[in-house]
C-alpha cells in the first residue's frame, strides 16, 4: 500500500446506478486512481469486511456510500466505514433520501416478502421463503435481515456531506472529485459540514430554458397524452406534472430540455423539509377551477399521487413512513 | 433546521382572566410546571396573575424584562386578537422588541372549549411549551410606515354609506361615494315611514341625499360599480366603471321630458318591488340624486329596433346619447367603507305562504310601497286588483328568519315593521289585523312603547308560525277569503284566520354577490354571508383587512338608527387614520429569497393583494412589501421553499410543533423514530 490518502466506495440498498455514474467520469477516473488509494470499493475490486475492520479509524480520506440503510448488514457497514472514515459522504438518491428503495416503506416486511415470493408474478413452485438462517451439515448459514424500514444514511449516522441525484451527474461528481484533490494540495478550502454538494441551491426551472408563464392548471395529463409536447414552453402549464420547480438544481435540467418531465431525482431545493408537501400545495395552488367536482376531476389526473411527489425522498420525508411498516 | 441559537431568557406569565382560565385551567400547576420542565428551553421566571391585562399584570411583567433581563416574554391568556397588542406594547415601554413577545390563546383555545380540567390543563401546558420554543426563533422587526391618501371611497349610497361619506367630506375630506343604482338613497328611499316614530322616510331622508349630491368633497359615482381593487391601507387603486346612461350629465337639466315622452314602460323590480311600472327612460323616484336620467338599454326602443329617439327628439338641451359608452375611473384612496346594504329574502321560497300563486299575499317591501304617498297606488292600501279595500289583513312575522329551512338568524326589523304596517293599516283602512309572530322583539329606544301602542289601536296578535296560507276555503265563512293555518301557542290550539290581505314580512339576506365583493376588497363573509367585523362587539366597523371598514346591513341586519351610527363610525374610524397621515404596518411580512427563487412563476397568480410581480429581466419574482399582508399564501406555495414568511419560519414552526408534543403521550413513552 501507497502512503496516498485512502478512498473507499460502498453500496447499500441501492441499484448500482451511482457506481456506473462514478465510472461515466470517464479519464477523470485515472485522477481518483493517481491521488488515491483504493482501501474498498466491492464493486471494482475484492476486499473484504475484516480487511476494513482491520484499518485504523479515521484512516480513509474519502467515503463515498450510495444505497439506504435496509439490512442489519447495511446497518453495520454503514457504523463501520463512519468509524473508519474522515469524510462520509451520503452518495446519490438513497443514501440521501431514500429513492425508490424507500418507497417500500409504505409497506411492512412481511407484505414486502409476500409480493417478491408469493404472487402471480413470482414463478416459485415450491413455495420458498427466505429465512435469516438456516441449518446444513457443514453449520449455520445466515442471511441479512431487513429491518421494518429503510432509512437514508444520516438517520443512522452523522454524515458530513450529501451529494444527490439518481444518479449523481457524472459532470457534478468529477467536479466534486475536483475540489477534493484541489483540498489536499492545499488549493481550496472544504464546504461546511453537513453542506450538499454536486448541486445548485435553487431549482431545476432555474436552468431550465423553456418559456414559463403564470400557470392555469386544468387538467393533469401524461406525457405521452400531450402530443404534440410543445418544445418551448414550460412542461407543467402543458398539464404534465413536471416536478421541476420543486427539485433541486445540478442536473442542468436535463429531462425537461429533451421534452420529458422532471421526476425529481435530485430532491428538494436547499432548507426544504417535506418536497412532496411543497410540491403538493405547489400544484393545488394552480389547478385552475373553483368547483370541488371540478378540483376532483384535475386531481384524478395524478393517480398515484405517492410516486408523483415521493418517488425519491420518502424515507426522508416528514412522515418517513406507513404506520403499518412501523409497527411490523 | 439551522443550530438553536444560544437560549435567550424567557418570561412565561399565566392569566387566570378572573375565573374565564382558571375556572378550567389549574393555572397555579401550568405556572409550575413551565418554571421545572421549560427551564431547559430558557424560562427564567414563570408566574401567573388574576387579570395580566391589568396595569398591574403589565407592569409586572415590565419589572421582570428590566430586572431579570428577559429576552422573551410568553403570555398564557386571551386570543391575540385581543391582548397580543397590550402585551407587545407592554414589553416595548420595557425596551424588548414587541416582536420578541408571543400570545398563547389559553381562553378561546383551552378554558372556553373544555371542561375536564386536567386535560386543559395538560394542553395549556402544551401549547405554552410550544410557543416558548417557538419565541427562541422569533426576531426583532419594526413596523413598515406608509403615508395615507386622505381620499376614501365609500360603496354603497344607502343611509349607512351617505351617512359615511358626509361626516368625512364635512371633515374635510374628499369622498368619491359609488352607488350602482341610478340615484343614491338605497332602501330607506323605498319605505313610507320609520318606525317608531312614524316621520315620513323620504323627509328624513331626501335632505341627506341633497347634502350628499351637492357637497363640493364628494364626487358622487351612481350607475356605477366598483371593479378591481389594488393596493393596501393608505393607497388603494381603485377602477371604477361608470355605466352608460345615455344622457349627457353635462346638458341634463333634470327637467324630466324624456321621461314623459319615452312611449315604452316596463315593470319596476328595484324601486317599486315589481308592482309598479317605470318609464325605460327614468330616474327611480321623484327626489333622486343625481336628477340625471338613465336610459335601460336591454327594454329601449332604440336600442332594439334602431327606431323611436323620442327622447332625444324631445330634449331641449341635447343631452341624450346613444353613443355612450362605459367609462372606467381610475381613483387613488387610502380608506374604503362597504355600505353594501342587503337583498331582501325571496317570500316565494316558503311557498305554503302561497306568495307569488295566491294574488293578495303581499311582501312587506311591496306594503311599503303601497303605502308611499307617491308608490304606484298613491299610498291607497288595495288588494292585488289595485281597488278593493281590505276588511282583514293578516301580518306574518319571520319570513325566511329564525327557520332551520331559511335563514337561523333573527332579521331583527321585522317585528317593528309589522307593528308599523298594523298602525298603517288601522289608520288608512280601519281593517282588523292580525299580527302572527314567535317573539316579539322591541329591545330599542321606543320600541316597546310602540308595540303598547300598536296593542292599545286593538291589533290582534297570534303567537304561532303560521303552517300555511291558502285559498281553499273549508267552512262557508273562508269563501273567497285566504285562509291562515296556525297553532296559536298561547291557547294551545290550531287556528284558521280568514283575512283579505296577507303580508309576509319577510327578512334580510347578504347581498347575493356579497362573496365576489367580499373577495374584490379582500374580507371576509360569516357562513350566514355577512362580512366578517373584525371584533362583533369590539369593532364592529373594522374588517380584517387593515383600510377596509364595513357599515350598515352589510355585516348583518340592522335598523335605520344603527346603520347611520354605523355609517359614522366608519366615518370616524377612517378621519382617524387620515388624521395619522401615515400609517404602521405589521411587519409580518413574505419575502423572496432572490438566490433561490428559480422563476418558475408557481405564485405569480396567487396573492390576494396583488403584492407579487415577476421580474423579466431577472426571471424572479418579487413581492412588495407594503401591498403584503402577512397571509402566506406564496409562502406555502412555493415548491423551493424560496418565499420567508416573517414570523412563521420553517424554524419557528418545527419548533412549535415540537414543544406542543412534548406532552404527547408517544414521546413520554419513548417512542419516537
Amino acid at each position: 500500500m501507497s502512503d496516498k490518502p485512502k478512498f473507499a466506495m460502498y453500496w447499500a440498498a441501492s441499484c448500482g446506478g451511482c457506481e456506473i455514474s462514478v465510472l461515466n467520469i470517464g479519464e477523470k477516473i485515472l485522477d481518483v486512481d493517481a491521488n488515491f488509494d483504493i482501501a474498498f470499493w466491492p464493486v471494482a475490486m475484492d476486499a473484504k469486511y475484516h480487511d476494513v475492520e482491520a484499518l485504523e479509524d479515521g484512516a480513509i480520506l474519502l467515503t463515498l456510500w450510495n444505497g439506504g440503510i435496509r439490512t442489519d448488514e447495511n446497518e453495520h457497514l454503514a457504523h463501520l466505514l463512519r468509524r473508519k472514515s474522515k469524510i462520509l459522504v451520503a452518495f446519490g438518491s438513497c443514501a440521501t433520501e431514500g429513492c425508490v428503495p424507500g418507497l417500500a416503506n409504505l409497506s411492512p416486511v412481511s407484505e414486502i416478502f409476500d409480493v417478491a415470493f408469493h404472487t402471480v408474478s413470482t414463478d416459485n413452485p415450491n413455495n420458498i421463503h427466505p429465512v435469516a438462517s438456516f441449518e446444513v451439515p457443514e453449520g449455520t448459514l445466515t442471511l441479512p435481515t431487513l429491518r421494518p424500514v429503510l432509512k437514508t444514511l444520516a438517520q443512522v449516522v452523522d454524515v458530513d456531506y450529501y451529494m444527490p441525484g439518481c444518479p449523481p451527474e457524472p459532470h457534478q461528481i468529477a467536479a466534486v472529485i475536483d475540489l477534493v484533490i484541489q483540498v489536499l494540495q492545499g488549493k481550496a478550502q472544504l464546504p461546511p459540514k453537513g453542506s450538499y454538494i454536486g448541486c445548485g441551491a435553487s431549482t431545476v426551472c432555474d436552468e431550465c430554458p423553456r418559456e414559463r408563464n403564470v400557470k392555469h392548471i386544468t387538467a393533469f395529463k401524461r406525457i405521452q397524452d400531450v402530443a404534440p409536447l410543445d418544445p418551448n414552453l414550460c412542461i407543467l402549464e402543458q398539464g404534465v406534472p413536471c416536478n421541476g420547480p420543486a427539485t433541486r438544481s445540478g442536473c442542468n435540467s436535463r429531462c425537461p430540455r429533451v421534452g420529458a418531465q422532471c421526476i425529481g431525482c435530485y430532491g428538494p431545493a436547499e432548507g426544504v423539509l417535506d418536497y412532496g408537501a411543497r410540491l403538493i400545495t405547489a400544484f393545488a395552488s394552480v389547478v385552475d377551477a373553483k368547483e370541488p367536482a371540478e378540483i376532483d376531476a384535475i386531481l384524478d389526473g395524478i393517480p398515484d399521487p405517492t410516486g408523483q411527489f415521493y418517488r425519491f425522498n420518502l424515507a426522508d420525508s416528514l412522515l418517513r413512513a406507513s404506520t403499518k411498516a412501523w409497527k411490523r | 433546521m439551522s443550530d438553536k441559537p444560544e437560549k435567550p431568557r424567557v418570561g412565561v406569565y399565566v392569566c387566570h382572566c378572573g375565573s374565564n382560565i382558571s375556572g378550567v385551567v389549574d393555572v397555579e400547576g401550568v405556572r409550575d410546571w413551565a418554571q421545572e420542565h421549560l427551564a431547559k428551553d430558557g424560562v427564567v421566571i414563570s408566574r401567573d396573575y388574576k387579570f395580566m391585562c391589568s396595569s398591574l399584570g403589565q407592569e409586572l411583567i415590565e419589572k421582570d424584562i428590566k430586572e431579570l433581563g428577559l429576552e422573551r416574554v410568553v403570555v398564557a391568556a386571551c386570543s391575540p386578537h385581543l391582548h397580543e397588542k397590550t402585551f407587545r406594547t407592554a414589553s416595548e415601554r420595557a425596551g424588548l422588541n414587541p416582536y420578541l413577545t408571543e400570545l398563547v390563546s389559553i381562553r378561546e383555545q383551552v378554558s372556553w372549549v373544555h371542561t375536564d380540567k386536567a386535560v386543559a390543563t395538560e394542553k395549556s401546558k402544551s401549547l405554552v411549551a410550544g410557543t416558548v420554543e417557538r419565541v427562541v426563533y422569533n426576531t426583532a422587526l419594526e413596523k413598515l410606515k406608509v403615508p395615507i391618501n386622505p381620499n376614501t371611497l365609500v360603496v354603497g349610497g344607502g343611509i349607512a354609506g351617505i351617512q359615511a361619506a358626509l361626516e368625512i367630506a364635512n371633515g374635510g375630506f374628499h369622498v368619491y361615494l359609488v352607488e350602482r343604482e341610478p340615484s343614491i338613497g338605497g332602501h330607506m328611499a323605498q319605505f313610507d315611514k320609520t318606525f317608531p316614530t312614524l316621520d315620513c322616510s323620504a323627509c328624513i331622508l331626501t335632505p341627506r341625499m341633497v347634502e350628499a349630491g351637492y357637497h363640493p368633497n364628494i364626487t358622487l359615482l351612481t350607475w356605477s360599480e366598483v371593479m378591481s381593487v389594488s393596493g393596501y391601507v393608505g393607497n388603494f387603486n381603485v377602477t371604477i366603471k361608470k355605466k352608460a346612461r345615455f344622457v349627457n350629465e353635462e346638458l341634463c337639466t333634470g327637467c324630466g321630458i324624456c321621461v314623459e315622452k319615452c312611449p315604452q314602460q316596463v315593470v319596476d323590480e328595484i324601486y317599486e318591488a315589481g308592482i309598479g311600472h317605470r318609464k325605460v327612460v327614468y330616474t327611480p323616484f321623484a327626489q333622486a340624486v343625481p336628477k340625471y336620467p338613465v336610459i335601460d338599454a336591454p327594454n329601449c326602443t332604440f336600442f332594439k329596433n334602431g327606431k323611436c329617439k323620442a327622447c332625444e327628439k324631445f330634449c331641449p338641451t341635447n343631452a341624450i346619447d346613444f353613443a355612450q359608452q362605459d367609462e372606467y375611473l381610475n381613483v387613488e384612496v387610502g380608506n374604503i367603507i362597504l355600505a353594501t346594504g342587503y337583498d331582501l329574502f325571496d317570500a316565494r321560497r316558503v311557498t305554503n305562504y302561497g306568495y307569488g300563486r295566491l294574488p293578495d299575499v303581499f311582501t312587506s317591501l311591496e306594503f311599503e310601497r303601497m303605502c308611499n304617498a307617491s308608490g304606484p297606488t298613491n299610498g291607497e292600501i288595495t288588494l292585488r286588483d289595485g281597488k278593493t279595500k281590505p276588511k282583514t289583513v293578516g301580518v306574518i312575522h319571520c319570513v325566511g328568519s329564525r327557520d332551520k329551512n331559511f335563514n337561523n338568524y333573527c332579521s331583527s326589523i321585522c317585528c317593528m315593521q309589522s307593528l308599523k304596517f298594523a298602525h298603517l293599516v288601522k289608520e288608512r283602512t280601519g281593517a282588523d289585523v292580525y299580527e302572527f309572530y314567535i317573539d316579539m322583539r322591541t329591545p330599542m329606544k321606543s320600541y316597546d312603547e310602540f308595540y303598547q301602542r300598536v296593542l292599545d289601536e286593538g291589533t290582534l296578535f297570534v303567537r304561532g308560525k303560521v303552517a300555511e296560507v291558502t285559498n281553499a276555503a273549508r267552512a262557508e265563512h273562508e269563501k273567497g277569503k285566504l285562509i291562515i293555518q296556525v297553532e296559536d301557542t298561547l291557547i294551545g290550539k290550531q287556528r284558521r284566520i280568514p283575512v283579505d290581505m296577507v303580508v309576509l314580512s319577510i327578512g334580510m339576506e347578504p347581498r347575493a354577490d356579497s362573496k365576489q365583493t367580499g373577495q374584490l376588497f379582500g374580507i371576509s363573509c360569516s357562513a350566514d354571508g355577512w362580512y366578517l367585523e373584525r371584533h362583533p362587539k369590539l369593532d364592529p366597523v373594522s374588517t380584517m383587512t387593515e383600510g377596509v371598514f364595513i357599515a350598515g346591513c352589510a355585516s348583518g341586519p340592522k335598523d335605520i338608527p344603527a346603520s347611520v351610527s354605523q355609517g359614522a363610525a366608519a366615518a370616524a374610524r377612517v378621519l382617524d387614520k387620515i388624521l395619522q397621515k401615515e400609517v404602521e404596518l405589521e411587519p409580518i411580512r413574505a419575502s423572496v429569497n432572490e438566490a433561490k427563487c428559480s422563476g418558475c412563476r408557481i405564485c405569480n397568480n396567487l396573492c390576494p393583494f396583488n403584492a407579487i410581480s415577476f421580474i423579466d429581466d431577472l426571471a424572479i419574482t418579487r413581492i412588495n412589501p407594503a401591498l403584503c399582508q402577512g397571509c402566506g399564501t406564496c409562502v406555502a406555495a412555493c415548491p423551493a421553499g424560496a418565499i420567508n414568511g416573517t414570523g412563521f419560519s420553517n424554524e419557528q414552526i418545527f419548533a412549535q410543533i415540537d414543544g406542543i408534543l412534548t406532552l404527547a403521550p408517544a414521546r413520554s413513552a419513548g417512542v419516537g423514530l
